[in-house]
């Protein structure tokens, strides 16, 4: 009865109760509300999201860490809270931005404790082991006490704990936080070089880069406070704002020009201006190319010059945009400030 | 496929806590730890016994107050080794989540932590008991000993002190604070309520229950009329009941207590599922 199915869940709900003091009384924290996804075998799914998004929450649902208040969730075929032990064998998860692992065993100490409670034979396990550690770039580190690893040697060795026990379903929270460009360009090929040698490894991954979930992921689900927003490729949510054209131009002087003069013009659908030194830099989405042309005359009139323009194609964060009304970085800053 | 889970699940946590626990950077701790401090417990014992007694150690009574304390070494140890692991993997070392995850009896898995403190306190406790056969006037005759006995019950012992162990782990699981010492705290609070160092008669009426409910108490009777005999007079709590009845007690109690923790155990084990406490770290 293998279901095609890697992830299915159905109105996932989780509210967490924070506790009261004697200022504020007990209140509720909706971290996840009505998430009904569905991730096929060989997908790599990305789950993209702001600081609070829930990613983590659904994450530890689906790992068997926390039980859902709402709703199911099934992971490779079996309900994560009232089967956990049909789950467990079968799933992985790393978290990245975080140094667990024992310090005084070695790297392939602590690599081989892992894959001998997932019943892997030992030499096997000494097998992979080696080769991962050689993908990674941590091979000539094996021997090494984790606790005299650098935080990011030691993410990778986590991470290779993620993969050695070669689960079916694997779960990346976070993987390239806190890594430098170069390891995370390693980790990313990593994760494509073991999806692409088994079809049917799945591989759940969260980010808030948007560049690494349009690079990676075969679909998207952007999820804020802790709604799932849209699901699809990245190619099919970018293509919904394709029909607007999306330029940047960089100005100077500002000569008194505003936002809401650009949005006032009728084809400007949205409008971000932001200073810096010499000038301005203008993000506008216009309903057609030719509208350009009365952005420019507007400009004219300022006496504003331009200094550069270029058009480009949507990206994911104009999808977060479109679909929140503000940009990750200002919903993050939200968050803190409320 | 059950077995080979749970044998796989104790034999690397024993081996892991093992590394851990050997894992003494500085021996100078661990001759502290695991010698002086016994020792030096014991001899204020000897100290106070002989102020009391006015020098009296030639009284059978006297091995019976040593032994007891220098088993009793084991509760503590044995408890704090199986509850410890939870702090250690969820605050420490960060692991705990990905014990939780992986396919193995977690309950198992803190038993086999729990090894590596029974063996070094198997050390502390015969570092004791040497001590006090080389120095301090412990007499035991060899000849007499009832070796049977003595093992069947201190395996017994040792598993129940385990099964406690997993209790506390379980309440540990559910506190949110790093709350380490449950188990040496547990040890300390039933040390009195055991008939360790005095019998249990020389509590007040109403505390006694709490003593007869203890598996402790038997355990240790038995230890010690298995290797000294009987010491009725001093220790009259259970002069009325062969060892046999004792062991039947240890035996009865110890099956309930482990039936308790591992309800317990499988109850804080949900709540901090419903919480989500098991990845839950303090900041220091
Ligand atoms: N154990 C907890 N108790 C109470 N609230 C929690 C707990 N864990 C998470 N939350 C809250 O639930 C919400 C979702 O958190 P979650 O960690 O899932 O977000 P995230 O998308 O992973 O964010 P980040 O990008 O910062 O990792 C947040 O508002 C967070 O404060
Ligand atoms: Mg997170």
């Amino acid at each position: 009865m293998s279901s095609l199915l890697a992830i299915e869940t159905k109105d996932l709900g989780r509210i967490y109760k924070l506790r009261g003091n004697k200022k504020e009384p007990r209140k509720e924290l909706v971290a996840l509300q009505d998430v009904n996804l569905t991730v096929e075998r060989g997908e790599l799914f990305g789950l993209l999201g702001p600081n609070g998004a829930g990613k983590t929450t659904l994450i530890k649902v689906l790992t068997t860490l926390l039980s859902p208040t709402s709703g199911w969730a099934r992971v490779a075929g079996a309900d994560v809270s009232t089967d956990p032990d049909a789950v467990r064998p079968k799933i992985n998860m790393v978290s990245g931005g975080e140094s667990s692992g024992y310090g005084l065993l070695t790297v392939r100490e602590n690599l081989w404790m892992f894959s001998q409670f997932y019943g892997v034979p030992s030499k096997e396990a000494n097998e992979r082991i080696v080769a991962l550690l050689e993908m990674v770039g941590l091979k000539d580190r094996m021997n090494t006490k984790s606790a005299e690893l650098s935080t990011g040697l030691r993410q990778k060795m986590n991470i290779v704990r993620g993969f050695l026990t070669d689960p079916e379903v694997l779960f990346l929270d976070e993987p390239t936080l806190g890594l430098d460009v170069g390891a995370m360009r390693d980790v990313r090929r990593f994760i494509l070089d073991w999806l692409k040698a088994d079809q049917e490894r799945t591989l759940l991954l969260t980010t808030h880069y948007m560049a690494e979930a349009e690079e990676l992921c075969d679909r998207v689900a952007i999820i804020n406070k802790g709604k799932v927003l849209a699901c699809d490729k990245p190619s099919v949510l970018k293509q919904r704002l394709q029909k607007d054209a999306l330029f940047e131009i960089e100005v100077s002087p500002l000569n008194g020009l505003t936002q809401q003069m650009l949005l006032d013009q009728p084809e400007v659908t949205k409008a971000a201006v932001q200073e810096i030194e010499t000038g301005a830099k203008l993000s506008l989405s216009l309903v057609e190319e030719s509208a350009l042309a009365r952005v420019i005359n507007l400009f004219t009139q300022k006496d504003v010059k331009v200094m550069s323009l270029s058009k480009r194609e949507p990206t994911l964060e104009d999808v977060f945009v479109d679909l929140v009304g503000r940009s990750m970085a200002e919903e993050e800053s939200n968050e803190r400030s409320e | 496929m059950q077995t080979s889970t749970s044998w796989r699940s104790f034999r690397m946590a024993a081996w892991l806590g093992w590394l851990i626990e050997s894992n003494w950077t500085d021996p100078f701790l661990f001759a502290v730890y695991s010698i002086v401090k016994p020792i030096s417990g014991a001899a204020i014992l000897v100290i106070m016994y002989g102020i009391i007694s006015q020098g009296n150690y030639e009284s059978a009574l006297f091995p019976y107050i040593y032994l007891g304390n220098a088993f009793y070494i084991y509760v503590g140890a044995v408890m704090t080794g199986v509850s410890w692991a939870v702090v250690d993997d969820r605050e420490h070392y960060r692991t705990l989540k990905y014990m939780y995850i992986a396919p193995i009896h977690i309950p198992i898995y803190l038993l086999g932590r729990g090894v590596a403190r029974f063996i070094t306190g198997s050390i502390a406790v015969l570092i004791t008991l040497l001590a006090g056969i080389l120095f301090l006037n412990v007499r035991i005759n060899f000849a007499e000993v009832d070796w049977l006995l003595f093992f069947t019950t201190l395996i017994v012992g040792v598993v129940m002190l385990a099964m406690l162990g997993l209790l506390l782990a379980g309440v540990t699981l559910t506190l949110a604070r790093h709350e380490g010492f449950i188990g040496e705290a547990t040890a300390g609070a039933l040390y009195i309520f055991s008939g360790a160092v005095f019998p249990l008669d020389i509590l007040p009426e109403w505390m006694r229950p709490i003593g007869y409910f203890m598996p402790t108490t038997y355990w240790l009777e038995l230890l010690r009329r298995s290797l000294v005999g009987n010491v009725a007079q001093a220790f009259p709590t259970l002069a009325n009941f062969s060892n046999l009845q004792i062991l039947g007690m240890l035996v009865g109690l110890s099956i309930f207590f482990g039936a308790v923790s591992i309800f317990i155990f499988r109850w804080c084990d949900f709540i901090a599922r419903e919480k989500g406490l098991i990845d839950r770290t303090t900041n220091y």
